[in-house]
């Protein structure tokens, strides 16, 4: 090895100095990539087992609050999303075989339903809004006045009335009481699926920069680990939202109908 | 090593494994509407187990990797499960005893 004069052109431009081969760098880059996403699994987690202890100590709360959300754009964005993982895993496929244009439609058409899905969800933080269920139930509907779902509705909303229209015995104290603590439920929904969707927002751009590496034929049989791994991303926040979508939208979903 | 992580799934396995999702995405959601008790979230769960696994396999290729990215992915789930677990022996347990 030292005695011959290596130059840049004895080995593929992409491979670092210090690994031996093409093979070795990848297996270190997944590694790699396997490890940053140990630590989104248990940041995740930390809001999943938080969400559980909640969930078991306000119970009605939660299916208040999870029946106000809808089934419907919950269950079409899961849709949306699984069918984007699969256009990511033929991304993929597509630069493992040396598919130029199909990376790039590929990876054009998981932008496409990334975005779709991130349009869903800012339609559904909206009728949040709307029927003041942001927590805290200071900010809301009445664009212009601060404090507007204050004033018009301390009673977060329709909830409280909703959980009587349902079952008349329960007095309008403990109703009342129960719709404040959707409160909880509605923190963890916002702070599970607004961190869900950021990461949406870095995959999407991931995803362009990906997209202009593949369009200059970067990537082939030999060299794909960019895709490789911001499929492993793309892939990992859909296993998310596969939780998200029973654990929020689904809470004895038996008992009210869509 | 580098064997194994040169096959990678065709097409149509992706395409199995898509269906599979939309099946198992249509059922969470048919079942939601059965009155199962407390059945209900354990089915939920489940299912998105299942799904979260074919996703892992296939669409992540860890059927397709060494055994370190496997071990590292296990871990990563052991983790977890310690975490949610010991977290949830406490909390479900502490009306067990009197004050």
């Amino acid at each position: 090895m030292s005695t011959s004069q290596t130059t840049t052109t004895d080995h593929h431009p992409a491979l670092a100095h210090q690994f031996d081969s093409m093979e070795q760098q990848q297996d270190a880059s997944t590694f790699g990539m396997w490890v940053f996403l140990l630590t989104e699994i248990m940041m995740f987690g930390g809001l999943f087992t938080a969400y559980l202890i909640y969930r078991l100590k306000y119970y009605p709360a939660f299916v208040a609050g999870s029946t106000s959300i809808s089934v419907s754009w919950g269950f079409a964005n899961t849709l949306v999303l699984i069918g984007s993982s699969f256009t990511m895993a033929m991304a993929v496929w597509s630069a493992q075989t040396g598919r130029r244009k199909g990376q790039v439609w590929f990876l054009i058409g998981t932008m496409i339903l990334g975005a779709a899905f991130l349009g869903v969800k800012a339609k559904e933080y909206y009728d949040k809004w709307d029927e003041c269920h942001i927590p805290g139930h200071v900010i809301g509907k009445g664009f212009n006045t601060w404090g507007g779902c204050e004033v018009k509705n301390p009673k977060l909303g329709n909830i409280a009335d909703e959980i009587r229209e349902k079952d008349p015995k329960v007095p309008e104290v403990a109703a009342v009481q129960i719709a404040k603590q959707t409160e909880i439920f509605f923190s963890f929904y916002f702070a599970m699926t607004g961190l869900h969707a950021f990461h949406m927002v870095i995959g999407l751009g991931l995803l362009t920069w990906l997209l202009l590496r593949a369009k200059s034929g970067e990537f082939g049989p030999s060299y794909y680990t960019p895709v490789e791994l911001g499929g492993l991303y793309w892939h990992f926040v859909d296993i998310v939202w596969i939780f998200l979508f029973p654990l929020l939208y689904l809470i004895s979903r038996h008992q009210h109908g869509a | 090593m580098s064997e194994q992580s040169h096959s990678h799934p065709s097409p149509g396995l992706y395409v199995v494994i898509l269906l599979a999702l939309v099946v198992g995405t249509c059922l969470t959601w048919g079942i939601a509407f059965k009155d199962l008790g407390i059945w209900n979230p354990v089915v939920a769960l489940t299912i998105a187990v299942i799904k979260a696994v074919l996703v892992i396999l296939f669409f992540m290729h860890v059927y397709y990797s060494n055994k370190l990215t496997k071990l590292t992915v296990a871990a990563g789930f052991f983790w977890l499960m310690i975490m949610i677990t010991m977290s949830l022996s406490d909390y479900l347990t502490r009306t067990f005893l009197p004050r």
